[in-house]
């Protein structure tokens, strides 16, 4: 993939924006789709500020970010710009407790 | 669009051949499935990868032909 792909440029700089980014279907108030509103619940019971940014506003985001991370899926989760997982594997990781210990490792949830 | 189970097993066993695939339909509809998938070729990989070995055996179905997927994977309790 090039470098001077324009949505792979806005990509990154979304995510080295924020700490925490959600590509979602819909916005976290309206997220569109069952897999990101369980992606959005699970960031706001552990208090988590996210910047949630909605494929469906922009096709060439939507077939962007799943190039950009190799994943054919929406939601992606990404903590300091790196790629965690989809809903299953967030809700995995949050119901064995590892998301918590990960945004603690990466300095974004206080340690208890 | 849908997809039958028999064949994500197939898909799933002919990338990881000692793979345990279980496959749900969780609405009838050919189109919501879970499936638990157990393989030692997961060994030391991350959840993401090891999904990733998952949509690669799928050839892209994923998202398209597949609407939903919802993917357990994990190594063997003894490897």
């Amino acid at each position: 993939m090039s470098a001077e792909n324009p949505v792979t440029e806005r990509i990154k700089q979304d995510l080295s924006s924020s700490d925490v980014v959600l590509y979602m279907k819909g916005s976290p108030v309206f997220p569109q789709c069952g897999f990101s509103a369980a992606v959005v619940q699970i960031l706001t019971m552990l208090e988590i500020k996210f910047k949630g940014i909605d494929v469906l506003t922009d096709p060439s985001l939507r077939d962007g970010i799943k190039q950009f991370s190799d994943w054919p899926t929406i939601p992606q989760l990404y903590v300091k710009g790196e790629f965690v997982g989809g809903c299953d594997i967030v809700r995995e990781m949050y119901e064995a407790g590892e998301l918590a210990d990960l945004l603690r490792a990466k300095g974004i949830l206080q340690a208890a | 669009m849908a997809m039958d189970a028999a064949e994500i097993e197939r898909l799933i066993r002919e990338a990881l051949p000692d793979a345990r695939v279980t496959i749900d339909d969780l609405r009838g509809d050919g189109d919501h499935y879970a499936a638990r998938v157990v393989s030692a070729s997961f060994v030391g990989k991350s959840r993401v990868q090891q999904h990733q070995m998952i949509y690669q055996a799928l050839g892209g179905r994923m998202g398209g032909a597949l609407h939903a997927l919802a993917l357990q994977t994990s190594a063997p309790e003894d490897a």
